[in-house]
């Protein structure tokens, strides 16, 4: 029982872990908590949907069509609405955020309508294989070794290519960035690209889980920013552990103690870090001496 | 000689501030030209309006650089065309390596052999950041921080370099070490604007010096002859003129350079 809710718990954390790195990529740069990644991420796999069935194109096509759309996305709203907001203060950049969400929930339910529609996957989720006693499907397997790929890939990114440390470098200290010649607001479309490529990720492996509608990111969106705080917003390493905790500790809670409260979890997790280490658990931030 | 740098007239507001009055300023290939003033008298504000780190401004005047006009223009487009910035304050990028600082100044650089022999030409200049190569800057001391920043702004391989009071924060010694390599980049052939307030330091390497009040030019002249200056002395290096018999200045002098 203990190992079957641990081994979801990962399969499920490592979707919030997704969601948290999305956010995190884009807070270290703008600052902004963004609430319309979850939005972005649904519409994203409505659109690798639409390619899959309703035209007929192959996993590879569709999929590959949905991340480029998600990268347009991205671009397309941090260059039209983020940029333009002149003299912005944090909270009205998170307002605008919260403006993209419904419009794009409004989109996706004019467009796609609110019946639940099933998200086929190449991968089952029904064919298991036994781990001792827990039990953990293919579907399951594949969206953690997908998670860690895309983390290790990630780190690499950031780690050695040209691009990744110039996003580091802007993210630090954007006027110095300016001056070494980094053009500052490029850098922040790749963030809003990136960031909105890996949502789109975390969209397609929940959707064959979940069900297929407008309100498919709403709660994971939650789990997904519940565990970038947990982590601490300022570390992409941080939250994507998060994630993780937050999806055993959320699956034990309701293997346990009560299925019908798990979902308060996450809010309480929120609580609960905010009170006691507003960093996350594993901010270790260079603080600068004034 | 030419001149690499041309600003003709610029005035440059902070909002309602009116920060620059009308500054001329011409830096000659080659030389090092030191801009001395007070707190507040707009030394930095010439280097950001230059850079393009402003806002919309200059209000007025134009800047000309390597003959082509560049006011209005973005930092990111100036820095490409050969012109580096040391910030006030060092401005490194705390969370990133001593060499990925370095790096980020080669950013718009494609030449790998130019970037790696550049690497080890600031290595030589500041053997202390080969050592500190894989520490993160905000890590390290104010001095190694402003060895890093002019090192990061060298590696643009740049033909002009401006300096934000490198001397800021430092002990007397780094002041010296500093100026010292400041003098020794010149003399390899990069042109170099200084904004000071130490004087006397800036005086000292500079071929050319400029004295700034309330945003505009007082005094411009040969470094050596601004330093005999009974003016320059009192007002900026901290010498006193006459003491009267009981042995303290019973009267200042003033000037208004009107």
């Amino acid at each position: 029982m203990f190992l079957q809710l641990v081994v979801s718990g990962l399969s499920f954390g490592s979707l919030y872990a997704l969601i948290a790195l999305a956010m995190v990529i884009i807070y270290k740069t703008s600052e902004v908590p963004n609430f319309g990644q979850g939005e972005m991420a649904m519409i994203s796999t409505f659109v690798a949907f639409t390619l899959l069935v309703t035209h007929g194109y192959s996993f590879a096509v569709s999929f590959i069509g949905a991340f480029i759309f998600a990268a347009a996305l991205g671009v397309f709203l941090e260059f039209v609405f983020l940029r333009r907001a002149k003299d912005p203060n944090i909270l009205s950049l998170i307002l605008i955020t919260l403006g993209f969400q419904m419009v794009l929930y409004g989109l996706a339910s004019w467009k796609w309508g609110a019946d639940q529609k099933d998200f086929p996957f190449p991968v089952s989720d029904f064919d298991v294989i036994n781990i001792g006693s827990a039990v953990i499907s293919y579907l399951n397997i594949a969206t953690l070794l997908i998670t860690l790929f895309l983390m290790f890939m990630l780190f690499l990114f950031f780690r050695y290519t040209k691009v990744g440390i110039a996003m580091k470098a802007t993210q630090q200290n954007a006027m110095a960035a300016r001056i070494n010649g980094i053009r500052t607001n490029r850098i922040m479309s790749i963030t809003w690209a990136l960031s909105s490529m890996i949502g789109a990720v975390a969209g397609m492996l929940l959707a064959p889980i979940a069900t297929l509608d407008p309100n498919l990111m709403l709660e994971p969106l939650l789990k997904g920013f519940a565990a970038a705080v947990l982590g601490g917003m300022t570390t992409l390493v941080g939250a994507a552990l998060g994630g993780y905790i937050l999806g055993v500790i959320e699956n034990l809670f309701g293997g346990y103690i009560s299925l019908e409260f798990k979902s308060i979890v996450a809010f309480l997790i929120i609580v609960l870090v905010l009170c006691f280490k507003p960093s996350g658990l594993f901010a270790k931030h260079y603080v600068r001496k004034v | 000689m030419t001149n690499l740098l041309e600003i003709k007239n610029i005035e440059t507001f902070y909002t309602l501030i009116y920060a620059l009055r009308g500054v001329s300023l011409a830096v000659d290939e080659g030389t090092v030209t030191a801009i001395l003033g007070n707190n507040g008298a707009g030394k930095s504000t010439i280097l950001k309006t230059v850079m393009g780190l402003l806002d919309d401004q200059p209000d007025k005047g134009t800047i000309e650089f390597l003959g082509k006009r560049i006011d209005g223009k973005d930092p990111e487009v100036i820095v490409r065309m050969g012109l580096s910035y040391v910030p006030e304050g060092r401005e490194v990028f705390d969370e990133l390596s001593v060499k990925e600082n370095l790096l980020m100044g080669a950013y718009i650089r494609r030449d790998r052999g130019g970037i790696r022999k550049d690497f080890e030409q600031i290595y030589a200049y500041f053997p202390v950041l080969k050592e500190r190569e894989a520490q993160w800057a905000g890590t390290l001391s104010g001095g190694e921080q402003q060895m890093l920043a002019i090192g990061r702004a060298l590696m643009n391989s740049p033909k002009l370099l401006f300096l934000d009071e490198p001397s800021l924060g430092l002990s007397p010694i780094l002041v010296r070490d500093i100026f010292k390599i400041i003098k020794t980049i010149n003399r390899e052939g990069v042109t170099i604007l200084l904004v000071e307030q130490n004087a006397r330091m800036a005086l000292a390497i500079s071929d050319v010096g400029l004295i700034l009040e309330n945003g505009r030019f007082v005094m411009k002249g040969e470094s050596k002859e601004l330093m005999e200056d009974k003016d320059v002395q009192e007002f900026y290096m901290g010498m006193r003129s006459e003491e009267s018999a009981k042995g303290f200045q019973r009267w200042k002098r003033k000037k208004r350079w009107r």
